[in-house]
């Protein structure tokens, strides 16, 4: 584990989602909401087109939550608010989802880091913390 | 139709017992682009694979009143008790944990117990649905 101490800010974790990434998700995960694949349907429930499955995103936060641990195995929880939908354009390009993390506290071997979720500088995660063993 | 609040304290599952497999973990983790390799910890969020079969239980009880077009994934969280690995079986189990009634939506939080073949407990998956009962 690194020597995080109450106040360090951790590098920046930046990520591309596309289309194909949410089509490889809904098979590995089982969520099929079409939402996540067919652009009319997300129109007609009011979305302005294709988003991420939430569980997509939570997955990216919990990379940026792995890299800062500094490897697989050591998030001893995770967890925010699904608040804003991230629309995935169709194209090779996608859309970028940015993570950054603020560490809120170091106590008995764990630290506990607040993240910044964000996709066009707007939050799309509420309240998301991580805590890193 | 509103949820009915006696549904607090009631139980879905265990879901069948899942076959966590390194094929389906590779899968999960590519999808994800989560860096993986054969024997290593699952990715965090991989256990919302068996955790969604309970709340999946949940929102398709005919007994409860949630249409299931109506339901949006409001919150996750994981905590680990210890890290998950192909190989293992594991089963989830969900209690619901409160009820609330907001502007014509049911809040309904709920912690599913992911457990081992053995019954021990490997994580806590806790979920918040949103079921807006008043849009069709």
């Amino acid at each position: 584990m690194n020597a995080w101490v109450e106040g360090s800010v951790l590098p920046v974790q930046s990520y591309r989602i596309t289309r194909a990434d949410l089509v490889a998700y809904a098979a590995a995960s089982g969520d099929h909401n079409p939402i996540h694949s067919d652009d009319e349907i997300a129109r007609a429930v009011g979305l302005p087109g294709v988003i991420a499955h939430g569980m997509y995103t939570l997955a990216l936060a919990a990379r940026a939550a792995d890299a800062w641990a500094g490897g697989p195995g050591r998030v001893r929880s995770l967890g925010a608010k699904f608040t804003r939908p991230v629309v995935v354009p169709a194209g090779d390009d996608g859309v970028e989802v940015v993570v950054a993390g603020l560490v809120r506290s170091v106590a008995d071997g764990l630290t506990t880091v607040a993240l910044e979720v964000t996709c066009a500088g707007e939050k799309v995660l509420g309240g998301a913390t991580a805590v890193l063993a | 139709m509103p949820v009915d609040p006696a549904l607090v304290g009631r139980s879905f599952g265990p879901t069948a017992l899942f076959e966590v497999t390194e094929d389906r973990v590779a899968a999960f983790a590519a999808a994800t682009g989560t860096p993986y390799l054969a024997g290593e910890a699952a990715p965090v969020t991989f256990p919302i694979v068996v955790a969604f079969e309970a709340m999946t239980a949940l929102m398709t009880d005919g007994t409860v009143g949630i249409e299931l077009h109506n339901v949006i994934h409001g919150e996750q969280r994981f905590t680990y008790e210890r890290p998950l690995y192909a190989g293992a079986q594991v089963a989830a189990t969900l209690v619901v944990d409160s009820v609330r009634s907001i502007a014509g939506a049911d809040i309904i939080a709920t912690t599913s117990a992911v457990t081992d073949a053995t019954g021990t407990l490997v994580c806590t998956a806790k979920a918040t649905l949103v079921h807006r009962g008043d849009q069709s």
